[in-house]
């Protein structure tokens, strides 16, 4: 099939709006200076190497891995009980599960705020079942909590729109042959969904690492994340070079783990492969 | 039965705990004092400042349109290439795909700068269109990844077996290929559509003058505190919402009856 | 046939789309890039009827996204509302035009402390907005001593219920000055002492936070915050429990003023738009709406007598003279950025 023709046109827009800009950002993170007066040097690299940095990175991937895992086990499930809806429904529950994404981001998270904080609405329910209040604002709960509000969808709609299109007629012969329901599960249903997962996984992993606004917002400003130094390099400090450099090593680092990650899949399920 | 029950009450907490943020603004949308801190008192004041407020009304202008401009861009290059990609094998497939995961994994900010850098080495004038073309160029890799899993999923031979049997490839890529992947397509306008409507750092950096959107307009709040007019604004945006889907999935399930319960 | 419908019906939609959003209108266009919510909308009406001009409100949500998208060229803007180290920056960069002082007769309703200051001597590229100052604002029922030093800030008996601001300049400010030290200080050795100080602080913060205080500290969530005057006069007026000090040590004072970029298009438009919001009853119509300080001492005559004598918002003479202006730090700034990385990373 010649169907690769049609891929031609993307190649010449990655080429225009991802690999120029990309190849912009290469370039000054190898350099310093002015843009009329560019030197090579790996100083920016060299720089990042300095323990707080490497913390600040470890710490990103750490909450961005908890918040994938996290939003993975709470999503597969929503996926699963939509995509076995009746058809005229299905649609319906997808929409429910976008639309508060309609909604401004800042808006949403500012609203959290009102949920969590120590006079919050939350809290108010706990005190008048009885209980103690909670410290729910400003710690890892909080953040991870943020996370995997936002970027749910991101993980159950890839999921849904595999699973909806696994063929019925699969699980009714391996009902048919005495499977019971885990093993349809666990045989069927979850390896076929493989692809939709990393799909969700990538979806989902690749933002939280980089986001600094769930974390300033509902963190208390008491994390500093790696999307967080690259705005500051960029915006506050001016220093392109350093805030393109640091952005180089996180795109490597991310690039390697997915590699390595889709490889344990390939070698599993061979359906992986995406890398 | 129980299990149908244990589903249902997942379901419905997951709602939930999306929902329970927007109910919050939609509370305060109504309430007296500028701070979200505390109630003060129920108004509908804010609801009629909204209409006078014609900075916001443009803002949401340009969201919309531009949300729903990108959504459909960017859903037809993608499609279209993520049939292509899944048809290239090799070397080739890799470093596209990988290519096609950068913006992805790219922090906003970098995506935001790189593309204000190379608009202004091409030279175009910041605006409508240069806020359009980033949108665009950051919603087409999703709309990839969420077709690319229903392509892997398909019968390989499913489009070989029609193009056998005399369809030419246009024929079978519309008719075989396209409601085969639907569901895929679906999902990628959806997010596209998503992503674009809450963007803020990309659009702030690649606008020019005169040309402004939601997320500009209440991250520009942020120092000042949030002008709860907005808060009426998503409420009414919500509501709209909710009506359109109900009014959808009424039309829906009437045609499916019509046709006697079957797709 | 249907689906040649929903094509044209696509295409069509897209141009609607496309075309009302360009649009066009044959007035002159004054492009203001300001703060968002930071004018009061009627003053842009009746600015927009006097003159018969259509306004384009821009805006922005800090200094430094302000100074990229203008720096970047590609698309001007007539008139912006930068804040004072800025300013400096951008005069020292060259993105400003010199205001023409011929077009602006009202800058003489502007008091004298307000003008001449060290970021633009002479005034030549900008004319005072709005300023203020920071300070302490705490809830007297959550908190039973004097009030009168940055010292409170670090004082174990209100642990987790501390308030600072998420911004390295302000906090690092904020422990040079209890030092006793210049906010603008180069000296490597006080910023570190200042550095050390807040890393002892950081147990004792509930959090670093932007403007979301006001929502923290009027549901008292929190005893003691570091806040903007203009804030606080807000904060107050709906908890009545706050209060809001000037330090003893002394604290910052800021300032927004109007420039124009050199790439404006329309500058003598821009020179009367500044012009038109110094006019006294339009300044204090302005300030108003947005409850800051106004340095157009006619204008001040004009507000209700709460506010004209309210110490928050128009601190004596005494108190202002103990008061630091931020400086352009220029090369500093990564120091600045290091120094606040290890206090955030510090666990």
């Amino acid at each position: 099939m010649k169907l690769k023709v049609l891929s031609y046109p993307y190649v010449v827009w990655i080429a225009v709006f991802i690999v120029v800009p990309l190849a912009l950002v290469l370039l000054y993170s190898f350099t310093d200076g002015d843009l009329e007066d560019l030197n090579f040097t790996i100083s920016n690299f060299r720089k990042f190497l300095d323990s707080k940095y490497l913390n600040v990175l470890w710490i990103s991937v750490k909450l961005a891995l908890e918040s994938t895992v996290l939003t993975l086990i709470l999503g597969y499930p929503v996926a699963l009980i939509i995509a076995k809806e009746k058809p005229s429904k299905r649609n319906t529950m997808i929409f429910l599960f976008v639309m508060p994404m309609w909604m401004n981001f800042l808006l949403r998270t500012y609203a959290w705020l009102t949920l969590l904080g120590k006079n919050g609405v939350i809290n108010f329910i706990i005190e008048f079942l009885g209980f103690k209040p909670l410290d729910l604002l400003y710690n890892d709960g909080a953040v991870l909590l943020g996370m995997i509000y936002n970027f749910l969808p991101f993980m159950v709609l890839p999921i849904y729109s595999v699973l909806v299109k696994i063929d019925n007629s699969l699980i009714e012969s391996a009902e048919d042959l005495g499977a019971n329901k885990f093993q349809i599960f666990t045989r069927i249903i979850l390896p076929l969904s493989i692809p939709g997962i990393i799909t969700g996984i990538t979806m989902v992993f690749m933002p939280a690492v980089s986001t600094f606004v769930i974390s300033r917002l509902l963190g208390g400003g008491q994390y500093m994340l790696i999307g967080n130094l690259i705005e500051q390099q960029f915006l506050w400090v001016g220093d392109w070079h350093f805030g393109s450099a640091i952005s180089i090593i996180m795109m490597v680092f991310i690039l390697i783990t997915m590699a390595i990650t889709s490889k344990f899949d390939t070698q599993k399920e061979g359906s992986g492969g995406l890398w | 039965m129980v299990i149908r029950i244990i589903k249902k009450i997942y379901l419905w907490l997951t709602l939930l705990f999306l929902y329970a943020p927007i109910i919050v603004l939609i509370v305060f949308s109504f309430n007296d004092s500028k701070s979200r801190g505390r109630w003060s008192g129920f108004t509908l004041k804010w609801y009629v400042e909204l209409f006078k407020d014609s900075n916001v009304l443009k803002a949401l202008y340009y969201t919309i349109g531009i949300a729903i401009l990108s959504a459909i861009i960017s859903t037809i290059i993608g499609t279209i290439a993520a049939i292509g990609i899944h048809g290239i094998n090799g070397i080739g497939k890799k470093v596209i795909l990988n290519l096609n995961y950068l913006p992805v994994l790219n922090p906003d900010i970098v995506t935001a700068v790189s593309l204000m850098t190379l608009f202004k080495f091409i030279g175009i004038e910041f605006g409508f269109v240069t806020m359009l073309l980033s949108h665009i160029t950051f919603c087409i890799p999703y709309v990839i990844l969420s077709i690319l899993p229903k392509l892997k999923q398909m019968n390989k031979h499913l489009a070989e077996a029609a193009m056998d049997l005399g369809a030419t490839p246009m024929y079978a890529l519309r008719k075989v290929v396209i409601p085969e992947i639907m569901p895929g397509i679906f999902t990628g306008a959806l997010i596209a559509f998503t992503l674009s409507i809450d963007d803020f750092v990309i659009s702030f950096f690649n606008k020019g003058a005169g040309v402004t959107n939601l997320s500009i307009e209440i991250y520009s709040m942020a120092r000042r505190g949030i002008n709860p007019v907005i808060n009426a604004l998503t409420t009414i945006m919500f509501l709209v919402l909710l009506l359109m889907l109900l009014y959808i999935n009424r039309k829906q399930e009437k045609s499916i009856k019509k046709r006697g319960g079957v797709i | 046939m249907k689906k040649g419908l929903k094509v044209s019906m696509l295409i069509l939609l897209i141009s609607a789309i496309s075309l009302a959003i360009i649009g066009c209108n044959d007035k002159p266009i004054l492009n203001v890039y300001n703060w968002g919510d930071y004018i009061d909308p009627d003053v842009i009406k009746d600015f927009e009827e006097e003159f018969n001009v259509k306004v384009n409100y821009n805006t922005f949500a800090t200094n430094e996204d302000m100074y990229v998208s203008i720096a970047k060229g590609g698309t001007s803007y007539d008139v912006a509302f930068p804040s004072d180290y800025m300013i400096e920056r951008m005069i020292s960069e060259g993105l400003l035009a010199e205001i023409n002082k011929d077009n602006i007769p009202n800058i003489k309703y502007i008091g004298e402390e307000y003008l001449d200051l060290d970021f633009d001597p002479g005034n030549k590229y900008s004319v005072p907005y709005m300023w203020g100052t920071f300070g302490i604002l705490y809830n007297k029922t959550m908190v039973d001593d004097v009030v009168d030093s940055w010292d409170i800030l670090w004082n174990e008996k209100y642990a987790g219920q501390i308030l600072m601001l998420d911004s390295q300049r302000d906090s690092i400010g904020v422990s040079l000055k209890r030092l006793g030290y210049s906010m603008n200080t180069r000296d490597l050795n006080e910023l570190e002492e200042a550095k050390n100080e807040l890393i002892k602080q950081k147990p004792l913060v509930y959090a670093y936070v932007g403007d979301d205080v006001k929502q923290l500290m009027v549901a008292e969530e929190a005893a003691l915050a570091v806040v903007w005057s203009g804030d606080a006069v807000a904060m107050m007026w709906e908890n009545e429990n706050l209060e809001y000090v000037y330090p003893k040590e002394g604290t910052n004072i800021w300032f927004d003023n109007m420039v124009i970029p050199k790439n404006a298009k329309n500058k003598e438009l821009a020179e009367q738009f500044i012009n038109f919001l110094n006019r006294p009853d339009i300044a204090a119509r302005n300030v108003q709406y947005i409850g800051y300080s106004t340095p157009n001492v006619a204008a001040q005559e004009l507000l209700p007598e709460e506010i004209r004598n309210s110490q928050v918002a128009y601190p004596s003479k005494e108190i202002l003279k103990n008061t630091e202006i931020f400086r352009d730090m220029k090369d500093m700034l990564s120091v600045y950025d290091e120094l606040w990385l290890e206090v955030k990373t510090e666990r």
